[in-house]
């Protein structure tokens, strides 16, 4: 690559000097911007849809009214901060093992999508559930009532996992 | 006793009408920067409170008066009040000669728009420069009293600037007074009648009694007293609560009050855009008064606009290239002005 000759203007010229017609230059750019379109959201009542590949709060996948999950516990080991309690159980189902307990720390998680990485199952994701508020520290550790999300709400992100996942 | 009663009647509404004027210009002014800026930078400003955002103003005050008032430990605590006082009461005492009209006649009696019961006094621009000049203590005495570095060095800094720029301020408006011949700020007002504005005949005193105003006001590109960057926020870094609100409305204050000597001196003040036979209306009617007023205040707040489009423009000078512009440029620039405005006088009149 052809790196272009620096020049460095050491002196400023007489009408640069003079500041007014530079300062007139800039009051001219700022007078433009005043009446060019803005870029602010409403934010409560306009929201912003995030994409598919938005790493929201982590959710559990419900399909036919159960959890997806196996409770292998690979999520639980690579989360690092180490947000995740997972407990399993045997059920009569297919899968044979469901988790009985499946808490996340919303206070420890750091959103970095491991979990969702990692699970086998596709059965822990990362949603676009960008507004997390909590009132106590208890009431932030989430468990399955709050983790399980139905399947139908979430079809952007699978559709996101199965297109871009492993390649 | 009874004409006693009247003038002090009189004085009591004067007053009042003014300090009105004065606190909504300010907080209006607040809101129209806020305004100004946010739509500068592509946003679109406060618009919450009240229709459009326009309660806006209220909201910080009450914020600010909720605000618990803390004191430094080590600081001066006799001059950590007085600063403050010092600084609202100096941008207010300007108002005292400020007209804000020619007069109208109320049951055959001569009324002028202004506090002093003749706002033409003889002292007029005199009593500016010296209330402008007071500014001063209210800066770098709150600065030095908060015992804290950067609060000093922001008053010491406002300190020097304000005094260099006092002076450009003091031989730009040699140039009004030589061209007027009178101290007196109708005076000065009537001269510019039919379009002959200062602005015009002295171009030079204009600009350089506009960037004064912005050294003297403390605002960008010369807010050293503040400078984020370097002094965290200047003289009132440690003022906290209302104490705060206060020399954040003084300095909407002196905004306004600068634009509004502005427009009195250089940019023809309340005389109207055209001769008043025009609109039926002669001299000593109340309603050309009232237009008079609108015209004025018109003028001042395009001033007013002026100052913060400039604000959210120019980056913050260099303290030296401050300086050197006071002392190298602007001084013997301000002593030309004199020499050729008297020159100009002399060959015209």
């Amino acid at each position: 690559m052809k790196i272009d000759k620096v020049t460095k203007r050491e002196k400023l010229n007489f009408l640069e000097k003079l500041y007014i017609p530079e300062i007139a230059k800039g009051l001219t750019l700022s007078l433009k911007y005043m009446f060019a379109p803005k870029f602010t959201r409403q934010y409560p009542e306009e929201r912003w849809e995030p994409l598919g590949s938005y790493r929201g709060r982590p959710v559990l996948v419900e399909e036919n009214g159960k959890e997806r999950c196996v409770a292998c516990g690979l999520c639980s080991r690579v989360c690092p901060a180490v947000a995740i309690e997972v407990q399993a159980a045997e059920t009569a189902d297919e899968k044979e093992r469901y988790p009985i307990l499946f808490e996340i720390n919303m206070l420890r998680c750091i959103y970095c999508g491991y979990c969702e990485e990692v699970c086998p199952e596709e059965a822990i994701i990362m949603s676009q559930d960008y507004e997390l508020t909590f009132s106590s520290r208890e009431t932030a550790i989430y468990d399955k009532s709050k983790l399980l999300v139905p399947k139908e709400k979430l079809t952007n992100q699978l559709r996101f996992l199965i297109e871009y996942r492993n390649i | 006793m009874e004409t006693f009663l009247y003038i002090l009647l009189m004085f009591v509404i004067k007053i009042a009408i003014v300090l009105a004027i004065a606190f909504t210009a300010a907080a209006s002014a607040v809101f129209a920067e806020r305004k100004v800026a946010a739509y500068i930078q592509c946003r679109i400003g406060p618009n919450r409170v009240g229709p459009k955002g326009l309660l806006q103003p209220f909201a910080d005050v009450l914020k600010l008066i909720m605000k618990e008032d803390i004191v430094p430990y080590e600081a001066n605590k006799v001059f950590h009040k007085i600063g403050p006082m010092i600084t609202l009461t100096v941008a207010f005492a300007i108002y005292a000669v400020i007209p804000f009209g020619d007069f109208f006649y109320l049951n055959g009696e001569k009324v002028y728009l202004g506090i002093a019961t003749s706002p033409n006094i003889n002292i007029g621009v005199l009593f500016i420069l010296a209330m402008t000049g007071l500014n001063i203590y209210g800066v770098t005495l709150s600065g030095w009293s908060s015992n804290n570095k950067y609060s000093l060095l922001g008053g010491v800094r406002s300190s020097a600037q304000m005094v260099s720029y006092e002076i450009v301020m003091g031989l730009a408006l040699v140039g009004v007074i030589l061209i007027t011949g009178s101290f007196g700020l109708t005076d000065i007002v009537n001269h510019q009648d039919n379009w002959k504005w200062n602005l015009f005949l002295n171009p030079i005193g204009f600009l350089l009694y506009l960037t004064a105003s912005f050294a003297e006001t403390n605002r960008t590109p010369f807010d050293f007293p503040e400078c984020e960057q370097e002094l965290v926020n200047g003289f009132n870094t440690e003022y906290s609560g209302m104490k705060f609100g206060i020399f954040y409305l003084a300095e909407y204050i002196n905004v306004f009050t600068v634009s509004l000597i502005m427009s009195l001196l250089y940019l023809g003040g309340w005389t109207l855009p055209f001769p008043s036979e025009w609109i039926g209306l002669e001299a000593g009617s109340f309603w050309l008064s009232l237009i008079q007023l609108v015209v004025l205040l018109v003028k001042t707040s395009l001033l007013v606009f002026f100052f913060f489009w400039v604000r959210w423009t120019i980056p913050r000078f260099k303290y030296n290239q401050l300086m050197d512009l006071g002392w190298k440029v602007f001084l013997p620039l301000g002593l030309l002005n004199i020499i050729l405005t008297a020159i100009g006088v002399y060959c015209f009149k």
